[in-house]
């Protein structure tokens, strides 16, 4: 009896104890413990504030008092809001146009660049300079070069005789949308340079040779060795091009806060204004999650891409 | 609106001749004898978080901290003081407000303590005493002050924003003096236009500047947001008859006006480009030191009244609240008194060269009102001034319409163009229905 009972309760001990030992020491394991602290850290800093925002934009809060779950009538109140739809065209015509004139310019400056040049390393290093200056800097500096009063831009061609009176860049609506897009674009393009720029130096100079020997000329050459092997960066540098214009802020903040008559108001600017300025927390949550869908979409458009083979080794590799 | 007695006309007149007396260890010693007496007793060891809108003048920061250092000598109270811009107060307030936690005393601007009114300490009994003592309050103070019958807030001052214009280019267009109704307003700015010395006031997203002017010329007609009920009456005829009267003024105004910011017209009114607009005493501040001769061509005016036949302005109150959180209650009121006391708040006052004005009546006498002509319409702003909820009750709803920009937009929409006058009430009515739903 006495043998019997004691083997049998040190098993269930050892069972009870060992499914933990397991957990700690099997290998298989021992890789999900290792990612505890991204996890953690993944869920602490993006997951929970992105879920909470989505949850924020089904309510009612206000800022400093929780709101109380009201389903889709955050939703349903934006679809009939003119400036909604407006701040909905003000970002899509800002990140088209500005990230199409930056991947042009960019890929320009990149291929001008990769030429030897006398001062290479100190051009290529002053290119960077609209990249580095703080946004809210530059911005402001472009609020005074499109100031209706002071505008230099304005002041030099009166001087050259060329108009009479001042351009009204930020006060017109469509001189408005054009003034900020271009500011975008300058302060933008030096990134996708750059980085195209390594990425045309990893293109081994012995496929220029091959090409030459051949008889290529310069645009066959770009055509089926450069582009091909560019694209896989193409597709990461647009990516976040495109991510970065979707979402940008500060610039229109600082020049025009939306106006004139919200033609420059941007998604993210429009929430801000709603949830901090006006305190509806609910509702700029709710503008600011309408933004995903159409930041999935671009994700999705350039991984799906760097999934192709074609994409990323050049046509006729599949 | 008060009555002015001579008693509170000579209290007010002999405190700031005794206050401007008063510096260093005068002010001092003023201040222990004033802790002795005042009705309320810090608490031991008393600490008090205060947060405060930044500074435009620095004069006036530079009065505000030696009176709050005379309160920490005198009453050893521990104050500490934390800036913030106008934009970042609200939402600081509002989320301390819910947490119970962080601040004891705030002094934002609007109708902040109308946001979170079971918030905000009981101070009618500070009130009362300062009511007594300094010739009573203005009626607009008593507007942003109170709440039912308490008095939530203290309005301490009041930054007015009315009419700059310079004398010259007025004369010019045939105006012996500013005129006082708002024909009179549009015909000179018409002649302005045509004299090239054009006007110009903000149609942007200008918190301050066109947010003031834009509701003036809405109540000047009669058109309202909101009635005295909360209920939504914008689409109405007064308030098309105010969006013709902007975008007639709107196409006489210098070029680029719907891009304004509140520095704006500063700028070019300094710069010579602009010859009228809305401002508050900033510009008049900057050009007796960079352009004096501009401040010598210069004047201010109130805003003209409109069919509606009486004063219609708005000015920014800035009004101080106790948290009931607060672990000393009876330091923040005797702060919140001493502030206000003449020995302090005259030369404070003075300080800011007539960009604070007061909400207490006895406070006209300040000489910093008619030491130059030039400032004195200032004075007067806080008996001149709606709240920013128009007829309507002073919250939450008001403070979220007023900030996102709906009456401005209205009119912009209007006067340039995108939007016919149904169109832009259309657009500002559904978004006033759903912040008063």
């Amino acid at each position: 009896m006495v043998d019997a009972t004691i083997p049998t309760r040190r098993a269930v001990l050892a069972a009870e104890s060992s499914a933990w030992d397991r957990l700690k020491s099997n290998r298989h394991w021992l890789g999900y413990w290792f990612m505890l602290p991204a996890l953690l850290i993944l869920f602490l800093f993006l997951a929970y504030p992105l879920g909470l925002g989505i949850w924020l934009s089904f309510t009612d809060a206000k800022i400093g008092r929780a709101g109380e779950f009201i389903g889709l009538e955050n939703y349903e109140w934006l679809q009939g809001d003119s400036i909604f739809w407006t701040s909905i065209f003000n970002t899509l015509l800002y990140t088209i146009v500005a990230s199409f004139i930056k991947f042009g310019a960019g890929l320009y400056l990149a291929l001008l660049l990769n030429q030897h040049l006398p001062f290479k390393a100190l051009i290529r290093s002053a290119i960077l300079i609209p990249f580095i200056v703080p946004t809210v800097l530059s911005a402001i500096a472009f609020w005074w070069i499109y100031d209706t009063q002071f505008s230099i831009i304005s002041w030099s061609l009166k001087k050259l005789g060329l108009i009479a009176i001042n351009i009204d860049f930020l006060g017109d609506p469509n001189n408005a949308r054009a003034s900020t897009i271009f500011a975008n674009i300058w302060r933008g393009v030096p990134f996708v340079a750059i980085t195209l720029l390594a990425g045309l130096q990893t293109v081994s100079p012995s496929l220029y040779e091959a090409a030459t020997l051949d008889g290529a000329t310069r645009w066959q050459m770009f055509r089926h060795i450069t582009y091909p092997l560019l694209t896989p960066i193409i597709a990461v540098v647009m990516t976040f091009s495109v991510l970065f214009t979707f979402t940008d802020f500060q610039l229109i903040w600082a020049m025009t806060r939306g106006g004139p008559v919200n033609a420059t108001h941007l998604m993210a600017t429009l929430s801000y204004q709603r949830a901090i300025i006006a305190g509806q927390l609910g509702e700029g949550a709710a503008i600011a999650t309408a933004m995903i869908p159409f930041l999935l979409t671009a994700i999705m458009i350039s991984w799906f891409g760097l999934q192709r083979r074609k994409w990323q080794q050049g046509e006729n590799n599949d | 609106m008060t009555n002015f007695t001579r008693r509170t006309v000579l209290q007010g007149g002999t405190a700031f001749a005794a206050a401007s007396a008063l510096t260093g260890p005068a002010l001092l010693e003023w201040a222990k004898a004033w802790a002795q007496a005042a009705p309320w007793k810090p608490e031991k060891g008393a600490k008090i978080n205060l947060m405060r809108w930044r500074r435009f003048v620095e004069a006036e920061d530079a009065a505000f901290v030696k009176m709050v250092n005379a309160f920490k000598q005198a009453t050893g109270v521990d104050v500490v003081v934390t800036n913030e811009s106008f934009e970042d107060i609200q939402p600081k307030a509002s989320v301390v407000a819910n947490t119970g936690q962080g601040l004891d005393m705030v002094w934002g601007l609007y109708s902040l303590p109308h946001l979170f009114p079971a918030k905000c300490m009981d101070l009618t009994d500070v009130a009362n005493y300062l009511g007594k003592k300094y010739g009573g309050w203005t009626q607009s103070a008593e507007l942003y002050g109170k709440s039912g019958n308490k008095w939530i807030g203290i309005p301490v001052a009041t930054t007015g924003g009315l009419i700059n214009y310079r004398i010259a280019a007025m004369e010019k267009a045939g105006f012996k003096e500013f005129p006082k109704d708002t024909a009179g307003f549009l015909e000179l700015t018409k002649a302005l236009k045509k004299n090239n010395t054009p006007a110009g006031f903000a149609l942007g997203h200008a918190s301050g500047d066109a947010n003031t002017w834009l509701h003036w010329a809405l109540w000047a007609h009669g058109g309202n947001l909101v009635d005295k009920n909360d209920k939504v009456v914008i689409n109405s005829p007064e308030t098309v008859k105010a969006l013709e009267f902007v975008k007639a003024l709107y196409d006489n105004f210098i070029p680029g006006t719907a891009s304004w910011n509140d520095a704006s017209n500063n700028k070019a009114f300094l710069a010579g480009e602009l010859y009228l607009t809305l401002n508050g005493i900033s510009i008049y501040v900057a050009a007796q030191k960079e352009a004096k001769a501009i401040a010598e061509d210069m004047n201010h005016a109130y805003m003209p009244v409109g069919p509606i036949g009486r004063p219609t302005e708005l000015h920014l109150a800035f009004p101080i609240l106790t948290f009931n959180f607060t672990k000393a209650p009876q330091a923040c009121k005797a702060l919140t008194a001493f502030m206000l006391e003449a020995d302090n708040f005259n030369p404070w006052v003075s300080a800011a060269q007539g960009y604070l004005s007061h909400f207490l009546l006895a406070y006209d006498n300040n000489p910093v009102w008619t030491a130059d002509s030039k400032r004195t319409v200032y004075r007067d702003v806080a008996k001149r001034t709606l709240t920013p909820a128009g007829l309507g009750s002073l919250g939450e709803k008001a403070a979220a319409a007023i900030a996102d920009f709906i009456v401005v937009d209205m009119f912009a929409n209007y006067a340039t163009g995108r939007e016919d006058a149904k169109g832009a009430i259309a657009v500002a009515e559904r978004q006033t229905r759903r912040i008063y739903r």
